[in-house]
Formats: C-alpha cells, structure tokens, sequence
C-alpha cells in the first residue's frame, strides 16, 4: 500500500483558508459557551460520521511542535483511533503519546482521561448528535428559536418521562447539560461518570459534529451543570467496589469483560494510557525495589 | 357599583389571510368572508370581546366563521394580522399580548393560560406517557420537583375520573373521551386564569359529551377559572355559556346573555340558527 506523504498535501491537510474558517468558529464558540456555531463542514479521507468532526478541529489548531494523543472510548489502540492519528501524523509529522499528560491536544470519542487536564491542553470531542432539542423538534429552524428563547421544556419532559417509566431519569451517555447557566448541550456520548470533568475544568473542551456541521466549546472554568430535578439530584454510574484486574484502580470509569468459559467478570480501566501508565510505573517502583 | 374588571379582553382582532384590496377593506359584509375581487379570507375581523372572572363566554357560529381561529390567535398559535388582546395579569393589562415577543408569549401560554383543542394530537404527545404530558405544563411553568409534578398528575387523572394507575399509559391508547379528559387535566394543570376549549365535545358520543361537559362546568365552578368556549352546537353553548357571541363570515354579529340570544335572537342568522335547534 503506498503511504501518503507529508509534501503530498497541505501541512494538516485542510487548506489554509479552511482552518482560518473554523478557527473563526472555534473562538466564536469559545466566546459563548455550549452555543452550536455552524461551520462549513470539509470533505475528508474519512467517512462522515467517523469522528471528522474531531479532526477538522484538531487540524485547525495543530502545530508541528505539539503532541497528540487519539482515543476512542478510552482506547489508544482501537481501529478509529489509529486511523485518525495516522491520517493527522502523516500530514503533520506530530509526534503522538499514549500518555495523557505528555499531550497537548487530545482528540477523543465517547472519554474524557481519567488523569486532571491541565490549562495548557485542549480536549476535542468527536459529537455524532450535537442538538440536544433533536428528539424534541427535528427542524433546525424550530430548535435555534428554542435556544434563543432558553425553552429548554421538551429535554425536562424527556428526562420526566424516563424518570416516571424507567426510575431513573438520568441517561447512560450523552446526558444533557447546562453550560454557563444558558445554554444546554450534549457533552457528546461521554458517560455520565465523566459529565462532573467538564465544571470548571482547567483545559478547553472542544466538541465537532463533522456530519451536523457545528462546533461548540466549554472555555476553561466555565460552570457546567447536568440536568436533574430538585429532589432527585444527578448520580455518575456507580463504581463502588470495582477494581481494575491490570492495574488495580479503583474510582475510575471501567469496562466490563465477561469470560463466557468461566463465567466470571472483570473490570478493567476504560481508560488505557491511563492503565498502561498506572503499570509501568508500579512495575517501575518494583524493579526500583528489588 | 363598581364593575368587575374582565380577565381578558380583546379588540378589533383581524386575522386575514392575503393582502387584501379596496373593495374587501371598505365592504364588510363578505360572504364567508371571502373577498370576491382579490379573493382574501377575512377569517377574523374587527372582533371585540371580554371575559370576566369565572365567567364561560360560548362562541358560536358555522364552519368557517372564524370562533376557532379567534382562539388560536389568542394562543398564539396563530398570527393575528391586527387588534389588541390584553390579560388583566399581565402588566395589569396595559400591554397588548399579541405583539409580545416570543419568550413572552410562551410564558403567557405556560402560566396565564390552558387550551383543549378539538383534536387531542394538537394537545398531547401521543408518545409520551399522560402523567409526562400533564407534567409538561408544570415544567413549562418552572416546575422542577418531579415528585410535586407526580403527586400533581396522579391528583388531575383522578379529577377527570381516569384511572390513577394508567398514569404511566400513552394517550394513544386512550379512548377519544379520555384523550380529552387528559388535555383538560393538562390544561388546567397549573390552575391559569383562563382556558381555551375549542369544539372539545365534537367527535365524541352522547355520553362521552356529557361526561366532558359536566367535568368542565364542575372544574369552573372549582377552580373559578374563566373560559372560552367554541362551539358550533348550540346545545353545548346553551348549558354551558354565561354569555354568547355569535359569529359570520369572521366577524360578530350578536352578543348577550345566552338566555338572551336563545330566548331573543335579533340577526338573523342568530333566528336561523335558533330555529334550526328548536
């Protein structure tokens, strides 16, 4: 297979003139927090829908000297994550990382990291369903109205709904929330364990919805609150007496792996580099020890 | 004697639909309210009305002669092309609400008033659960208490005589009358000043009607909630209506006591109508 050249394209493949759009719309939604700006979304070597979103913002906003870590639910090394970072380091020649404090920008799907960012880093989010007014107008014109008037009824009778038939009214992923006390908006389909990472955080969030074509933001230290009643306060996925069988971490977002032979679960941290990191140095301190 | 101040009024409210031209702006008395020149529909024109406090004002006329358009106006379902309308709640009814902004106007549909459309899928959300579509009005209103606004719902299902346990049931499933009594419950859900009904009865049977009727006149005595009630049957007008406004071609041609009306008319339409009745 011939590989591409970094001479071959532009350097981070877009035009010029196309990052300096969506810089234009990265600072747009910086200055208003959780508010969906469109932007002329660019064809890509990548199927729609497959995190382009994601990387025209990483594109955008990549230098030669930064680094850059890809994941995909707190995979380094799953399919989508490799494609991407191959397709960003073969027309940028960025050096890339597994470890999460060692990057600057970090793309990634359905995960926050489990390790603090720091204001020196920027999170970009690859967003499948920016509008969070979708299930409850599905015209672009009626739900932008809804935003300018804060009409935020239809998500609040949603969440009721699945309060009064369900018992919980809180969703799996992708559970909405209320940025800077004005706009609400979907954290993308993160897991409601990482929904608390976004309120004051230190670094920037940036979200991308190739395929909707907007790009919203959540600027550092901004107040975000998830959406609950007053008498049924928001609750994370309970993780309580679970314990990481490779690195032994306990209160952070797991996967749960069932051996069909033995019939037995596990958990393992959701966040690789994370676990990769809490490895090497335990059998760092171990080797140091001996 | 001082006279009672009415909860909601209106004036000279025209909803027209086209630009109209000399002939339609000079001539009122259109047939149908259809200009024969430039062909523009005159749905509603130059209508004045009040309602007073716990007071059931019928608005009665054939198909097409503007009641229902008058009550969507008022709900802003529907633009009104000119004319006042004003709440006595709302700035102490100096600001004509038909020109608020959109914001406005939905806090004046979420805390100022309640609709029952003809058709319950105008209403209601078909796929949503009853105790969530009475809840919506709460929400709307601020309401963020989920177990208040359950409390509530179960309260209202059990007002309008529906089953407690079918709180969690989709409308959908609901028969023409319950589907009805689920939009009163939600209408009336946080007890506005005022309630639209449009033609709530039309579609339903004999005994399904009465049973809606005696819910409705048991909720204003109640509740002291004013009302406007459309109707093309007079019978409906006749038990339920304090007063009664009788509409043409989208203008009023008579107004007065119901027993007036019925007992007197003085248009002719109003005799025809009568008459048919009798």
């Amino acid at each position: 297979m011939e590989t591409i050249k970094r001479n071959d394209y532009n350097f981070a493949f877009l035009d010029e003139g196309s990052k300096r759009e969506i810089r234009r719309a990265i600072l747009h939604a910086i200055a208003i927090p959780g508010y969906q700006v469109p932007f002329g979304s660019r064809e890509l070597p990548i199927g729609r829908g497959w995190g382009t979103g994601g990387i025209q913002l990483t594109m955008s906003l990549i230098g030669p000297n930064d680094t850059l870590k890809v994941i995909d639910q707190g995979n380094d090394d799953s399919v989508n994550a490799v494609s991407i970072k191959r397709l960003i380091c073969s027309t940028t020649g960025v050096e890339t990382t597994t470890d999460t404090a060692e990057a600057n920008i970090i793309q990634s799907r359905h995960r926050i990291p489990e390790e603090p960012l720091r204001e020196d880093q920027v999170l970009v989010l690859q967003v499948p369903t920016p509008e969070p007014l979708r299930s409850v107008d599905a015209h672009e014109a009626v739900t932008r109205q809804l935003h300018a008037d804060a009409e935020y009824t239809g998500i609040w009778v949603n969440l009721f709904e699945q309060l009064l038939t369900r018992g919980s009214a809180f969703k799996g992923a992708d559970h909405p929330v209320m940025a800077d006390d004005r706009y609400v908006m979907n954290p993308s389909p993160i897991p409601r364990y990482d929904n608390p990472k976004l309120d004051h955080a230190q670094c920037l969030y940036l979200f991308g919805a190739g395929r909707e074509k907007k790009i919203y933001a959540v600027p550092p230290y901004t107040k975000v609150e998830s959406l609950a009643f007053d008498d049924h306060p928001f609750e994370q996925e309970n993780m309580e007496g679970r314990k990481c069988r490779l690195c032994g971490a306990e209160h952070v977002y797991f996967d749960e792996i069932f051996d069909p032979e033995t019939g037995e679960r596990y958990y393992q941290c959701s966040d690789t580099g994370y676990c990769l990191k809490r490895q090497n140095e335990q059998k760092a301190e171990k080797e140091g020890l001996r | 004697m001082e006279r009672k101040k009415p909860v909601m009024w209106g004036r000279h409210i025209t909803v027209r639909f086209g630009e109209g031209c000399d002939y339609c702006r000079t001539h009122t008395n259109l047939e149908k309210g259809r200009c024969p020149k430039c062909h523009t529909i005159w749905a509603v024109r130059d209508v004045d009305f009040q309602v007073y406090p716990g007071e059931i004002l019928g608005i009665v006329g054939e198909s097409g002669s503007g009641k229902s358009t008058l009550l969507k106006t008022l709900y802003f379902d529907q633009q009104a092309t000119s004319g006042e309308a004003y709440l006595s709640l709302y700035h102490e009814g100096k600001e004509n609400f038909l020109n608020v902004s959109s914001q406005q106007k939905r806090y004046l549909r979420n805390h100022m008033m309640g609709m029952v459309y003809q058709n319950p899928m105008l209403g209601l959300r078909m796929k949503l659960s009853s105790g969530a579509n009475i809840a919506e009005k709460l929400i709307a209103a601020g309401g963020r208490d989920a177990g208040r606004m359950i409390d509530r719902s179960i309260e209202l299902l059990h007002h309008v005589e529906i089953p407690t346990e079918r709180l969690r049931d989709q409308p959908r499933v609901f028969s023409g009358g319950m589907q009805q009594r689920v939009q009163i419950s939600k209408a009336i859900a946080n007890t506005p000043p005022i309630l639209l009904l449009d033609e709530v009865t039309t579609g339903l049977d004999l005994s399904v009607q009465a049973k809606v009727l005696d819910l409705i006149r048991s909720i204003q005595k109640e509740l002291g909630i004013a009302m406007l009630i459309v109707s093309h049957d007079l019978a409906v007008i006749r038990m339920m209506s304090d007063r009664t406004m009788v509409m043409l071609g989208g203008r009023v041609v008579e107004e007065g006591l119901t027993d007036q009306i019925l007992e007197d008319p003085l248009h002719e339409y109003t005799q025809t109508l009568v008459s048919s009745l009798l």
